[in-house]
């Protein structure tokens, strides 16, 4: 009877089924791939599959923690991040060296960061605005920075692919002396915790999930519902930024058309795979980290496994339906009445003994 | 309160239509004014480019602006068309209605053409095509499609390969290769895979490790190269399909704790400035150009149909390989 309980609990659990995925698509690599798992210390940093997988998924992570938040409070999505990300890279890379690639800093280097995040937080208030204002619907209001923020991107920096010739740019999207764990992995991670902090600490994290579960009865106890939806896009503005400075640190130099390109959908999908409703209300944190990191352990796997590039989208997609479906709640409803059956058999069973 | 509404839409319909008046008479006036009249005797081309979205689409854009100057007998009409078919259509008709007497595409996809080259035939426009190629049934649509070989530079890339093995010693060792494609299906992808593919077999001691799709960006690139040197520990030598993957491959191998350049031989396609310098720090050992200049051997064909000759429909331009021993001596003589 205790293991029965203990077992239901654990698949009730709103992070069972998210960490089942990712548990599975490692296993995967255990068995097709041995040396998956071997991490070690090459040329004074940390070096294995793993260590890639968490490092490649960081600017995922950080997008999808403020994708979270924007689809739990509005029940909407930003499809804006990863333009967002090539505005914030192309001014900060455009304030350091100029409109032609160079070793030379302009201005100072925190400055034109906290610049580009600056850039990044108006495009957020931008789409924020539209929505909790002039109560556009998200998809359609954060559509215009989607198509336009690679335009104002590619104005920024004249179309030109502008490369910073400084090693000190390199370090924030790969690695800084001295320190073994790859410098996204470390942003990520306070970018977690602050986070985390300021939704479990305040109440914030509780308002955000009243106005998403329902926007009107939360402005009846007294919360300005319009206020912390134009919060959360700011945020996720926030974040876009955050992942575009790792993005353009990671190849020191920005491609308006390429950089962040279709990380909002991986974003989204992140969110989704984690166990989220996409209409808004309770959310897990946790369960969209998990998600971000899966969907890069999948590339990893698929890399690993060397699986051909024309083959690649299919595989990917094969394995997102599968995730998707094993999280609805009518296949879970199926899993639930099958488990019972073959532990009520497995009781009947100890009684004839 | 109704008739103050009825106004005030009645005041914002007339807004409208005289803005949309506005917008539509604009162009209309342009052939008209300066279409005819002082710039008779030039030849009119319009361009319909696909946008800037490179280094190398910017090296193009210059090469026309270049030659279809006044004093060689031009006017060149340009349209950026940011990347998208359907504003390159609307240039297209823009072209017609202008009369000019030659038009230049660069298309944006291979698909959808059918309907605006028939207009430009019609009107009896030559259609030039320029870069990539164009899916049209009726092969009389265009004039003459000029671009890079991107089979015969795969094959460049090959026989370059063998020769520098050669100088190292190493013709007869065991080589370990692997490739960085570009966008799988790619007129450039598919190109050069093929013209590798094609010369590997005359090379017995070459393996092809593994093929793998960066997408033709720096950041894919390193993120492939990062598993390859994970999957493989004695890769001789990385064929990027384009310089900007070869950059990339160059960070995952130094953060691997080999020298690239030394350890593993890098080779990039397009040859765009940065592989210069990324070959003058030693990191990389060949580039095989893909030449933008696509502006003199247009006037070529343009100068042909002038005096009525037949032309042929393909034209390819002036390509060289470019090892790092000559980088340094030509990085200043690049134009992109």
């Amino acid at each position: 009877m205790k293991i029965k309980s203990i077992l239901r609990n654990i698949s009730r659990h709103s992070m069972f089924f998210p960490i089942t995925c990712l548990i599975i698509v490692l296993v995967i690599n255990l068995i097709k791939t041995p040396t998956f798992f071997h991490v070690s210390i090459n040329n004074g940093v940390l070096y294995g599959y793993i260590i890639d997988i968490l490092n490649r998924a960081s600017e995922l992570v950080i997008l999808a923690i403020g994708m979270t938040l924007v689809v739990a409070c509005s029940g909407g999505t930003d499809i804006s991040v990863g333009a967002v990300s090539a505005v914030a890279g192309a001014i900060t890379i455009y304030l350091l060296v100029g409109p032609m690639s160079s070793g030379d800093y302009r201005m100072p280097y925190v400055l034109a960061i906290l610049l580009g995040l600056l850039g990044a937080v108006l495009c957020g208030m931008f789409n924020g605005f539209l929505i909790a204002r002039l109560k556009i619907q998200p998809m359609v209001a954060t559509l215009i920075l989607y198509t336009a923020g690679r335009g104002i991107a590619q104005v920024i920096t004249q179309g030109f692919i502008i490369y910073v010739r400084k090693e000190e740019f390199k370090y924030l999207g790969n690695f800084i002396p001295g320190i073994p764990v790859p410098t996204p992995i470390i942003i990520a991670t306070i970018v977690l915790i602050l986070t985390n902090l300021l939704l479990k600490k305040t109440a914030l994290g509780l308002y955000i999930q009243t106005v998403g579960v329902n926007r009107r009865a939360a402005k009846l106890v007294g919360l300005n519902s319009s206020l912390f939806i134009f919060l959360v896009y700011a945020f996720s503005g926030l974040c876009a930024g955050i992942s575009g400075m790792i993005i353009t640190s990671r190849v020191y130099s920005i491609d308006a058309n390429n950089a962040g390109l279709n990380i909002e959908l991986d974003a989204i999908l992140a969110v989704a795979i984690g166990g989220n409703r996409l209409d808004g209300g309770k959310f897990s944190l946790a369960g969209s980290i998990v998600g971000a990191i899966t969907i890069q352990a999948l590339t990893t796997t698929l890399y690993a496994m060397k699986v051909t590039a024309d083959q690649l989208p299919v595989y990917k997609a094969i394995v997102v339906v599968f995730i998707v479906v094993i999280q609805s709640s009518e296949f879970k409803r199926y899993i639930g009445k099958l488990l019972s059956r073959i532990t009520k058999h497995g009781d009947r069973k100890q009684v004839e003994v | 309160m109704k008739g103050k509404k009825k106004i005030i839409s009645l005041l914002l319909m007339s807004i409208l239509t005289l803005v949309l008046w506005g917008c539509t008479s604009e162009p209309a006036s342009k052939p008209g004014g300066d279409g005819k009249g002082k710039d008779n005797d030039l030849i009119v081309v319009g361009y319909a480019q696909v946008g800037a979205e490179s280094d190398w689409r910017t090296a193009n854009t210059v090469s026309f602006q270049e030659t279809f100057v006044e004093e060689n007998g031009y006017k060149l009409i340009f349209d950026d068309a940011q990347q998208k078919q359907e504003n390159q259509i609307k240039a297209i008709r823009n072209f017609i209605q202008q009369d000019v007497d030659y038009i230049v595409l660069a298309p944006v996809v291979e698909t959808g053409w059918e309907t605006v080259l028939e207009e430009a035939k019609e009107a009896g426009i030559p259609v030039i095509l320029s870069d990539r190629m164009i899916d049209v049934s009726d092969d009389s649509l265009y004039t003459a499609w000029v671009g890079g070989n991107f089979v015969k530079e795969g094959h460049d890339c090959v026989d370059w390969l063998a020769g520098y093995l050669e100088e190292l010693g190493r013709a007869d060792e065991e080589i370990n290769i692997v490739t960085l494609q570009g966008t799988i299906g790619s007129s450039a992808q598919v190109g050069r895979t093929k013209g590798v593919e094609e010369k590997l077999p005359e090379h017995p001691n070459w393996n092809m490790l593994d093929k793998q799709t960066g997408e033709f960006t720096q950041s894919k690139g390193q993120e492939v190269m990062e598993s390859f040197l994970k999957s493989y520990d004695d890769i001789d030598v990385v064929i990027a399909e384009n310089d900007n993957m070869a950059f990339g491959a160059i960070d995952a191998i130094k953060a691997a704790g080999k020298d690239p350049g030394e350890d593993i031989i890098i080779i990039g396609f397009d040859a765009v400035k940065a592989a210069f310098e990324a070959m003058i720090a030693g990191d990389m050992n060949c580039s095989v150009e893909c030449n933008p200049l696509h502006g003199p051997r247009v006037a070529e064909i343009i100068q042909k149909l002038e005096k009525g000759e037949e032309v042929e429909k393909t034209w390819y331009v002036d390509e060289g390989v470019f090892p790092a021993s000559e980088a340094a001596k030509l990085i200043d003589s690049r134009p992109y």
